[in-house]
């Protein structure tokens, strides 16, 4: 797929938690080329002077009515800060689309998709895509606590979802791997984003079962265009960037205990 | 319009300005974002003679205006490039040069001779100058005596431009580019990375999985250009520059201190189109200032 660079126009900052999380939405200029779920972005930070490098930033969803890209993002550390404070009108440098996104299913099934915290961001576009096709999917969202599950009137938008919180404070009490979905449906094909941890149990849980799984994993990153080889994965083909050969990754690729 | 061509131990350049290895693949992954034809040169991705899997992650840590990195030279070998990358890359419209590497001398030569035979690689880049593995690479670019072991195998086997890729972890450089030229390069190329290091406060251990790393960006052009001028006054070959160039007046500096050409490295992650701006400032500021070509500038310092 043919990569670009240029700005954007920051058409809307949402802030959640009092800034511990933002949604932005870009506008572009022109038409905004095909992007597929599961891709991600090279944001370019600028006037933060411990941050360096771009930020790669999953992209979250695209509005097609309205010609937006949307990101939702965690703010982590300076860098993500200073996406929490950009302004309507600011432009932002994007690299774009980079990775190779999910795979998108030939058929109908039942599809899970599980987000664990602000992994849950690709997951939006993922439902749009796949309700785009026809399908509909199930989304399984965790974490910590219940101001930690954000959007869920968008993901509503796509299909059934499913809450687990550690502490209980919203759906089921425990784990994503927990909950009482993954007892009571036979799922076809899973999809899942978040930290390592909750993905190495998803994995787990498909693997026991034979169900087909894709992981999107995260790394630190430098180039994002399979230049530096900084974020590769240990995988069974050796190691592969990230970036280019990932993010997304069938669990059979990994070398991962699951 | 003034003239940007330089020349290189006989080689011609269309202009001063290549991208540095490990910073840009083998060219075409940069293909969406410029015109690779327009680059004076794209030094590749370093090739050793047997294939790397390169260091566990993390493999690299941000730093103010820089990064540290530990790849360790992660490539599928020469005999792959050869068979799969060189056809790619073979009618790029620029000066395509391979980065060699190894771990003792046999391999240096080995992996030469076989770069030698391809007739769309004009030149190698010799690295004695990586940090991030435990044999070979810097080990042979730190002291005089191994540098020119290496750089006397290579240069019997190796029969068109040789550069050599010099580290900057050394009490003084002058003297290894000294000793290399003495041998037959043709050229020198500096400075790799810095070795340095990250500490994770909050975890209470080394970021990188190798505990040390190379530092490169923004952060390490002082003193990149500082060494490249004690260099280009210290040998007669000609002298390439890089570190830190993240810009047209950046490039212009090194070259001002004594460099015939300059190669952008770290910058290229954050504007993969910086390479070919470079190239349009450096000659927006020859035709501001009236000179004829960018030769004039090398080392012209009031």
């Amino acid at each position: 797929m043919k990569k670009y660079i240029a700005d954007w126009t920051v058409k809307e900052n949402i802030l959640f938690n009092g800034g511990e999380y933002c949604l932005l939405k870009l506008g572009f200029e022109k038409k905004i080329p095909k992007i597929l779920p599961g891709q991600f972005v090279q944001v370019l930070i600028e006037d933060s002077s411990t941050t360096f490098l771009r930020r790669p930033i999953s992209v979250h969803f695209v509005d097609k009515k309205k010609n937006e890209l949307w990101l939702f993002v965690q703010v982590i550390g300076d860098g993500t800060r200073k996406l929490s404070e950009q302004k309507k009108g600011n432009h932002l440098n994007l690299i774009y689309p980079l990775g190779n996104g999910f795979t998108l299913p030939e058929k109908s099934g039942k599809f899970l998709l599980i987000g664990g915290g602000v992994g849950a961001a690709p997951l939006l576009y993922l439902g749009a895509c796949l309700q785009e096709l026809g399908y509909k999917s199930e989304f399984l969202l965790g974490a910590k606590t219940e101001k930690d599950i954000l959007q869920i009137n968008e993901f509503g938008k796509y299909g059934k979802f499913y809450i687990a919180t550690e502490d209980g404070s919203a759906g089921e009490k425990g784990y994503v791997t927990d909950h009482s979905v993954l007892q009571s449906a036979d799922f076809d094909l899973i999809y899942t984003c978040g930290s390592k941890l909750m993905m190495t149990a998803v994995a787990r849980y498909a693997r026991e079962r034979g169900i087909a799984c894709e992981v999107s994993l995260e790394n630190t990153m430098a180039c994002g265009i399979g230049a530096c080889l900084c974020c590769v994965e240990k995988t069974v083909r050796g190691n592969v960037c990230v970036c280019t050969e990932g993010p997304v990754m069938n669990i059979n690729q990994l070398t991962w205990r699951i | 319009m003034a003239d940007l061509s330089i020349e290189i131990g006989g080689l011609n350049f269309k202009n001063p300005v290549l991208t540095a290895s490990g910073t840009f693949g083998y060219g075409n992954e940069y293909g969406d974002f410029i015109d690779l034809s327009r680059l004076g040169g794209v030094v590749v991705k370093g090739t050793t003679l047997h294939p790397r899997e390169g260091n566990s992650c993390p493999r690299m840590a941000e730093t103010p205006a820089g990064m540290l990195n530990a790849v360790g030279l992660q490539n599928k070998g020469v005999d792959y490039f050869i068979s799969e990358i060189y056809p790619k890359i073979k009618n790029i419209d620029s000066r395509m040069i391979v980065n060699v590497s190894g771990s003792t001398i046999e391999e240096y030569v080995a992996c030469a001779v076989k770069i030698n035979e391809l007739k769309k690689i004009p030149a190698i880049e010799l690295n004695i100058s990586c940090p991030n593995v435990k044999e070979g690479g810097m080990a042979f670019g730190t002291n005089c005596r191994s540098a020119s072991e290496v750089v006397r195998a290579v240069r019997k086997v190796y029969h068109k431009l040789l550069i050599v890729k010099l580290s900057p972890n050394v009490t003084d450089i002058t003297e290894i580019a000294r000793a290399v030229e003495a041998e037959g390069a043709d050229s020198v190329s500096l400075i790799n990375t810095l070795l340095g290091m990250a500490i994770d406060a909050e975890k209470r251990r080394p970021v990188l999985s190798t505990i040390t790393g190379g530092l490169s960006g923004p952060c390490i052009k002082p003193v990149a250009l500082r060494m490249v001028w004690q260099t280009a006054k210290a040998v007669k070959i000609p002298v390439i520059g890089l570190g830190g160039i993240s810009n047209w007046k950046d490039a212009i500096e090194f070259i001002l201190a004594g460099a015939t050409a300059v190669q952008i490295g770290t910058y290229n992650f954050i504007d993969p189109t910086v390479s070919i701006k470079i190239v349009d400032g450096i000659e927006d500021y020859l035709n501001r200032y009236g000179f004829h070509s960018v030769r004039e500038l090398i080392g012209n310092m009031q």
